[in-house]
């Protein structure tokens, strides 16, 4: 698979989740597992540009793929990916554990819809779980990152 | 000191690397740790017959399997943790349970292994075999005593303890109205996004331990882990991480875990680490709230509180590790911002077989602020009166300061108000809720709150200008996401007039800063926030006198501005804190940096000995602030809301908040806490119930069904500030941790009651609740 653009071996362990794997194998630890069954979105990924859960995939299901984690949205030095900056400018997050899930799902949202609604900005961050923020900065964050994306 | 900084919407400077993906939480730490995993009990109570690991042992790659009877401390009780006179029968666990357990998710078994599925498939060979004995699981069964918790605990009550301010019999007597009113608040959970983890390495060369915890108290920790290890507390460093959120319950000390992953560190000569999975979370982690309150109310004709008279029984869970610091909130923080002249409040902490409880955002609080403003509303429906015009007969007024409500306090004194304006508060709630929404079963919901913040006792901060001219801040509390690395540097930078992006702190790592107590409580501001102040105060006058003395003029005259510290109104006579820096440490040997200006042929000359007595190297400092008692925030919360009365569906129109925390340091953080709270305030009175069944089983242990909300739950919550000062810090600051949660339940209570005209007594609502609550019984 390769992932943020860089070819890696196969995963040797059958069993191991693709989150574990990016976490524990490659040492990309800035996808976060919360809950390992699904529902808080900590894990998100890009699988060919789409989110994935990350902890309801095998490793080795993603042998042939593209994976992006939220390490390959910006190189280090360079400036924050469009989402990236509006979390920051509308404080989007308080902990940062939700936050790389986050960030993957708007990614994914935007390049569904780039002019998105209220309702569209809702139910498309609705399958991420945050504790901190009570959401609010992450819609405003949202319609934001819509905007720096057209610049 | 300028004001630069203070005030102002400075985004947060600890972002960058988390929206990197760069952030560095406990689990992500490896540097080649064994891993390891718990067998937790899964009966609510039962007696342990045996426990066979030898299966587990033989397991290829398992490095150890521990009992209790594998550990040195095994039989011995972890600490109560906050002792009190009146917590007579206190009971705590054992690191492993051997004997009886008396919660699902008690720990029993430590494995540890090369690897994280090696060690669960060892976790599932281990044999013990229980004896269920009878399961005592909710507040009033326990009361009821047929079924005893602890067999040395006569009625299941672990505590009790009734204080009364004024005469209440009396004054119930004469009262032209009496009310008896009875609330039911359950059981609520935290569920941080981050579950908890620990991972540490011993050190045999330097005998050392280092542990990182994702605690909310890393200082205690390490004392803790001192004491049990006979270390003395150098060798050991604690470092809380970045933390993914803590909202209270990462506040226990001791979990298993904290002393199981530090002691096999030890004993192996490798690293291990813990992490906590979700479905463990759940039980393995404390929780908060049950609570059962009998009210009686005496009230004159135009709805005046008279007199009150609370009776509350508070579910201990199985043990009471953190005592009886809840009830104690509870019973403090009932009365509000009301005038309660006769008060009489009484509690029993009774012990089921349920998770401990410990604080979780709130603390005691939002059930204090149910039963209260249901009270108050109950009032109100009886007299035909406006509920806002009942609250306003009630509030105690701006001139009545410092106020003495006649009950004991968290802390060990009495609890006094420092400062507020209420009546300004629910007006312009009022104001800001503006008209109600057209349509059927719309209800219109009012809570009003105070809360004790920045309880000490101490917090300190130590503060240095390097000689680049950077600050480095430090202080013993972590973060969970409060933004403490931007709002400390807002202090230092207005203190030593330099930039936001020239201040680096840390936070919660005791070997940058080993003394402090913890995150929690609301307390952060005021007491690290006052112990920042007070250091780079130290610093500031520091450089001023050292400028004074190379200048030759007076210190008074000296002013820090722009990274320098310069002649008031005279910019181009001053000097750089970089250059004061260098100064501040003589040297013999240059070591580059501008520091050959402190050698011994090239300093200016100075009469004695290069350090003068009392003089210390560096520009730096360590201060220390302890708050002379807590600081009293408030707020109002409105709330117009919409139920579907055939599918119960809660839809919220409008949600404001006036908060007053007095002054505030950055907005921006103060706002995203309020909007935090609130969220988890609406899950916790709505959404969220912790589903436990009579045989003490957690039915609904996953995020597939304890429905914490999502972004379609949670509306926008229009917030507003008043600021009344603090007058008990140089800083005026409240804390505002907490204060989003506390009023939710009572407002959606008061709310959908009107829209559904049926009363409301308990929480948490759904749904399904309230079609129970509509049905003709």
């Amino acid at each position: 698979m390769r992932v943020n653009g860089v070819a890696h071996p196969a995963p040797v362990d059958p069993r191991r989740l693709l989150s574990d794997h990016l976490r524990h194998d490659l040492g990309l630890t800035g996808t976060h597992v919360g809950c390992e069954h699904g529902v808080c979105g900590c894990c998100t990924v890009l699988l060919d540009g789409a989110p994935v859960r990350s902890c309801l995939m095998l490793a080795v299901q993603a042998e042939g793929h593209d994976v992006t984690t939220i390490e390959g949205l910006a190189a280090d030095g360079a400036p924050l990916h469009p989402v990236q900056q509006a979390f920051h400018e509308c404080h989007g997050l308080q902990c940062g554990f939700c936050t790389p899930g986050f960030v993957m799902s708007v990614v994914g949202i935007l390049a569904q819809h780039p002019n998105p609604t209220a309702d569209q900005v809702a139910e498309g961050i609705a399958g991420n779980l945050c504790r901190c923020t009570g959401y609010a900065s992450i819609r405003r964050a949202v319609t934001r990152a819509a905007e720096l994306s057209k610049k | 000191m300028t004001t630069r900084w203070f005030g102002e919407r400075v985004p947060r400077v600890e972002d960058d690397r988390l929206l990197r993906g760069h952030g560095r939480f406990t689990d992500d730490i490896d540097d080649g740790a064994l891993e390891s995993v718990l067998v937790r009990s899964p009966f609510a109570h039962a007696r342990i017959l045996s426990i066979d690991v030898t299966a587990a042992r033989a397991m290829p790659g398992v490095v150890a399997v521990y009992t209790a009877a594998d550990l040195p401390f095994g039989q011995t009780d972890l600490p109560i943790l906050i002792p009190h006179p009146r917590l007579t029968h206190g009971r705590t666990q054992r690191c492993l349970a051997s004997e009886v357990v008396r919660y699902v998710g008690e720990a029993v078994v430590f494995v540890v292994a090369e690897s994280r599925s090696v060690a669960e498939d060892a976790a599932e060979v281990v044999q013990v075999d229980y004896e269920q004995l009878p399961v005592v699981i909710t507040p009033e069964s326990a009361a009821r005593a047929e079924h005893l918790v602890h067999d040395d605990v006569p009625g299941n009550v672990a505590a009790e303890m009734i204080q009364e301010a004024g005469a209440v019999e009396a004054s119930l007597a004469s009262a032209p109205r009496r009310k008896r009113l009875h609330f039911r608040f359950e059981r609520g959970a935290g569920s941080p996004m981050e579950a908890r983890a620990v991972w540490a390495r011993w050190s045999t060369a330097e005998h050392k331990l280092t542990v990182y915890d994702s605690t909310q108290s890393p200082t205690s920790i390490r004392g803790g882990l001192a004491v049990l290890f006979g270390l003395p507390e150098s060798n050991v460093e604690v470092i809380a991480p970045d933390v993914g959120g803590g909202f209270g319950p990462k506040i226990m000390l001791f979990y298993p875990d904290e002393l199981l992953v530090p002691f096999a560190a030890m004993k192996l000569g490798r690293p291990v680490k813990w992490t906590e999975d979700r479905q463990e979370h759940f039980t393995a982690v404390n929780q908060e709230r049950g609570q059962v309150h009998e009210v009686e109310v005496g009230f004159d004709e135009e709805g005046k509180v008279l007199a009150l008279d609370v009776d509350f029984i508070h579910d201990a869970g199985a043990y009471t590790p953190y005592g009886i610091i809840l009830p104690i909130i509870t019973a403090a923080q009932v009365p509000g911002p009301y005038r309660v002249p006769n008060y009489r409040v009484r509690f029993r902490d009774v012990y089921t077989n349920a998770t401990p409880t410990s604080p979780y955002r709130g603390a005691g609080r939002p059930h204090a602020c149910f039963v209260m403003e249901r009270t108050l509303d109950a009032i109100a429906a009886e007299l035909g009166l406006e509920r806002a015009e009942v609250r306003r007969r009630n509030l105690i007024q701006p001139d009545e300061f410092p106020y003495e409500v006649g009950v004991g306090w968290q802390d060990g004194n009495m609890v006094v108000y420092d400062s507020g304006n209420y009546p300004a508060l629910l007006q312009k709630a009022l104001t800001n809720l503006g008209t109600r929404p057209s349509g059927d079963h719309v209800g219109m919901g009012l809570g009003m709150y105070v809360e004790g913040t920045g309880v000490g006792p101490y917090e300190g901060a130590h503060v240095q200008v390097l000689v680049s001219g950077k600050v480095v801040a430090a202080t013993g509390i972590p973060s969970q996401g409060q933004a403490h690395a931007t709002v400390w540097a807002q202090i230092v930078a207005d203190q030593l007039g330099v930039d936001v992006a020239d201040v680096e702190v840390t936070g919660g790592d005791t070997r940058r800063f080993p003394w402090g107590v913890g995150t929690f409580a609301s307390r952060g501001a005021v007491t690290a926030g006052n112990a920042m102040a007070v250091a780079a105060g130290m610093v500031a006058e520091k450089a001023r006198h050292i400028a004074a003395d190379h200048l030759e003029v007076d210190p008074a005259d000296l002013e820090l501005v722009g990274g320098k510290v310069q002649v008031k109104g005279s910019p181009d006579r001053g000097m750089p804190l970089a250059a004061i820096a260098v100064l501040a440490n003589p040297v013999r040997y240059a070591f580059g940096g501008g520091t050959e200006a402190a050698t011994q042929f090239t300093a200016r000359p100075r009469p004695g000995p290069q350090l003068h007595e009392g003089e210390q190297p560096g520009l730096e400092a360590t201060g220390y602030y302890s708050p002379p008692g807590s600081t009293w925030a408030a707020g109002c919360h409105a709330a117009y809301v919409r139920v579907d009365p055939q599918t119960f569906r809660l839809e919220i129109l409008k949600y404001v908040v006036i908060h007053d925390c007095g002054r505030v340091i950055n907005p921006l953080v103060v706002e995203g806490q309020i909007e935090g709270g609130v969220a988890q305030g609406i899950g916790g009175a709505f959404y969220e119930r912790l589903a436990y069944d009579d045989e003490g089983q957690l039915r609904n242990a996953s995020f597939m069904e304890f429905l914490m909300p999502y972004a379609t739950e949670i509306p926008a919550i229009e917030i507003d500030h008043i600021e009344t000062p603090s007058p008990l810090n140089p800083l005026g600051v409240k804390g505002a941790g907490e204060a989003g949660v506390i009023p939710v339940g009572a407002v959606l209570a008061s709310a959908i009651e009107e829209a559904l005209g049926i009363p409301i007594t308990e929480m948490p609502l759904s749904p399904l609740k309230l079609f129970e609550l509509s049905r003709p019984s």
